[in-house]
């Protein structure tokens, strides 16, 4: 049984020099099977385990992780967490896992720091405010908080950006979704760690799929460095190595995997209290609980696997920032990285069975699957435990590429993944 | 900055290449006897290889298609082609 995290037990501890903390979660040998092996140790993965446990009861459960929990995108995005989308489908999507974050520290009994302080998309034209205006109908139809600002609202929010008027890119308003916001990311993929161990899940990190164990044409486990592990159902959760997972498995996806890349300036004193996002600039930016400025904005021009990044990219984002906020001149950038994310043509996520019965699919979430763990580990779960689709997840299904049903985020919303 | 050669106009940045997508990629013949499984296949699924990978790339300057040879996780450039009958047998 877990030890329960509370400032009480945090107290105690100070007392007592810090010495009666104990590892998060067991390590785990892989046993030879299993009712469920969920591949990728990122937060859908291991959100997945969770709600399997929690939700349906599926206790007998492996998450297989090459690498260390957290340590591929989960470790490597920009911690936003949001819902502004335009089709219901997305909002219904989106929205459960905002709604979920929101109970999260408590379900999880670990502060994930969740800041609801508001995610603004800023408009820059005349044209824009009414596509903005757009948006805003279309969120509150669907149930999402969503504020229509003007620009002296935008200036009471963001009071560093240039409003000069001979700035680049003037700003109109722009559409605030005030439940926006920041959580932290790694606390995410250990408090779902260590909450999924505590009801029985073993986690199994080191441990790399190396092909499936197909019968049948049906899925039945995988093969992986440390042996076979054999499972009735069989649930993947690996962004940007999708494509080279369906390969294994003998199908093909409609993903290219490119790098996304994100850097933070040092730490400074509290000045920006929302997540920004320019579309001009295509820059989008935040401050950390440390102080840091986080920065990203759109993708690599060359689909890659390489978790580094092109400079071009880099140089469009900051020089984007520097319009932004002059004043950001002065910062020093502290670190730079990217990760592996999944493209899909729609914008939205893949979450069904695969081409191979068996196997399950929770991928294409492009650019923005950190602020999708806590859905896309519900509704895989739901998929591993019934079989069957939740209503939230069936428009996200494969087939959708086949029968032309599109749910073209990229279009509608303007949201780059 | 990477350098890119284009068959064409020789080594230039990689701001002006497009990907476009695998090498090969034939298109599905007699539109009737396609099936959607078929063409959803052509339309929207990729290779997505993590190593080395042949691609169909687009020198926006020239506009002009080629196929460029290259490893998806070192960049590494190994050869890039002018899109000739030879090319893609």
């Amino acid at each position: 049984m877990m030890k329960k995290y509370s400032a009480l037990t945090l107290f105690k501890e100070g007392l007592n020099n810090q010495k009666g903390w104990v590892p998060a979660w067991r390590t785990a040998r892989p046993k030879s099977r299993y009712d469920v092996v969920v591949i990728g140790g990122g937060g859908h993965g291991l959100a997945t385990a969770y709600y399997l446990a929690k939700n349906h009861g599926i206790t007998n459960v492996a998450l297989i992780e090459k690498g260390w929990i957290g340590g591929g995108n989960t470790g490597r995005n920009t911690s936003i967490v949001r819902s502004n989308y335009f089709y219901p489908e997305s909002a219904q999507l989106y929205d459960l896992a905002l709604r979920l974050y929101e109970g999260l520290s408590k379900d999880l009994n670990y502060n994930i720091m969740l800041s609801q302080r508001g995610m603004l998309h800023l408009a820059h034209s005349p044209a824009e405010m009414e596509i903005a205006a757009r948006t805003v109908n279309a969120m509150q139809i669907n149930g999402i908080d969503a504020e229509l600002c003007d620009v002296e609202k935008v200036r009471s929010l963001v009071p560093d950006y240039n409003f000069s008027p001979n700035a680049r890119y003037p700003v109109y308003g722009g559409v605030l979704q005030p439940r926006g916001g920041n959580a932290r990311h790694d606390a995410v993929a250990w408090g779902y760690a260590r909450a999924a161990d505590n009801l029985g899940v073993d986690i199994i990190q080191n441990c790399e799929v190396q092909g499936f164990i197909i019968e049948n044409g049906v899925c039945h486990g995988v093969k992986t460095s440390l042996g076979d592990i054999r499972a009735d159902r069989t649930g993947m959760a690996v962004a940007g190595h999708s494509s080279v997972l369906g390969a294994m498995a003998g199908f093909r996806l409609p993903i290219n995997s490119y790098a996304l890349q994100a850097c933070v300036s040092e730490p400074v004193k509290p000045s920006l209290d929302c997540v920004i996002l320019s579309p001009a600039t295509g820059t989008y930016v935040s401050q950390s609980d440390k102080g840091e400025m986080i920065i990203g904005g759109g993708l690599d021009r060359i689909s890659s696997y390489g978790q580094r990044g092109n400079l071009p990219m880099l140089e469009t984002v900051i020089a984007g920032l520097m319009e932004m906020f002059p004043s950001y001149r002065q910062l020093k950038l502290m670190r730079q990285w990217a990760g592996i994310v999944d493209v899909v043509p729609d914008s939205s996520p893949i979450i069904g069975e695969s081409p191979l019965p068996g196997l399950f699919l929770n991928c294409g979430w492009g650019t923005g699957g950190f602020k999708a763990i806590p859905a896309g580990g519900t509704l895989l779960a739901h998929l591993l435990a019934t079989g069957k689709h939740h209503d939230i997840s069936r428009p996200f299904d494969l087939d959708r590429f086949t029968r032309g049903r599109m749910i073209d985020e990229g279009g509608a919303s303007g949201i780059a993944h | 900055m990477q350098i890119f050669t284009c068959p064409f106009c020789g080594p230039r940045s990689e701001t002006e290449f497009h990907f476009v997508g695998d090498f090969p990629k034939p298109r599905p013949d007699g539109m009737a006897k396609v099936s959607a499984e078929m063409w959803s296949d052509y339309l929207h699924n990729q290779n997505n290889p993590k190593g080395a990978a042949s691609e169909l790339w687009m020198h926006m300057a020239c506009h002009e298609i080629f196929r460029m040879d290259r490893h998806t996780v070192t960049h590494e450039v190994t050869g890039s082609y002018a899109l000739s009958s030879e090319a893609q047998s």
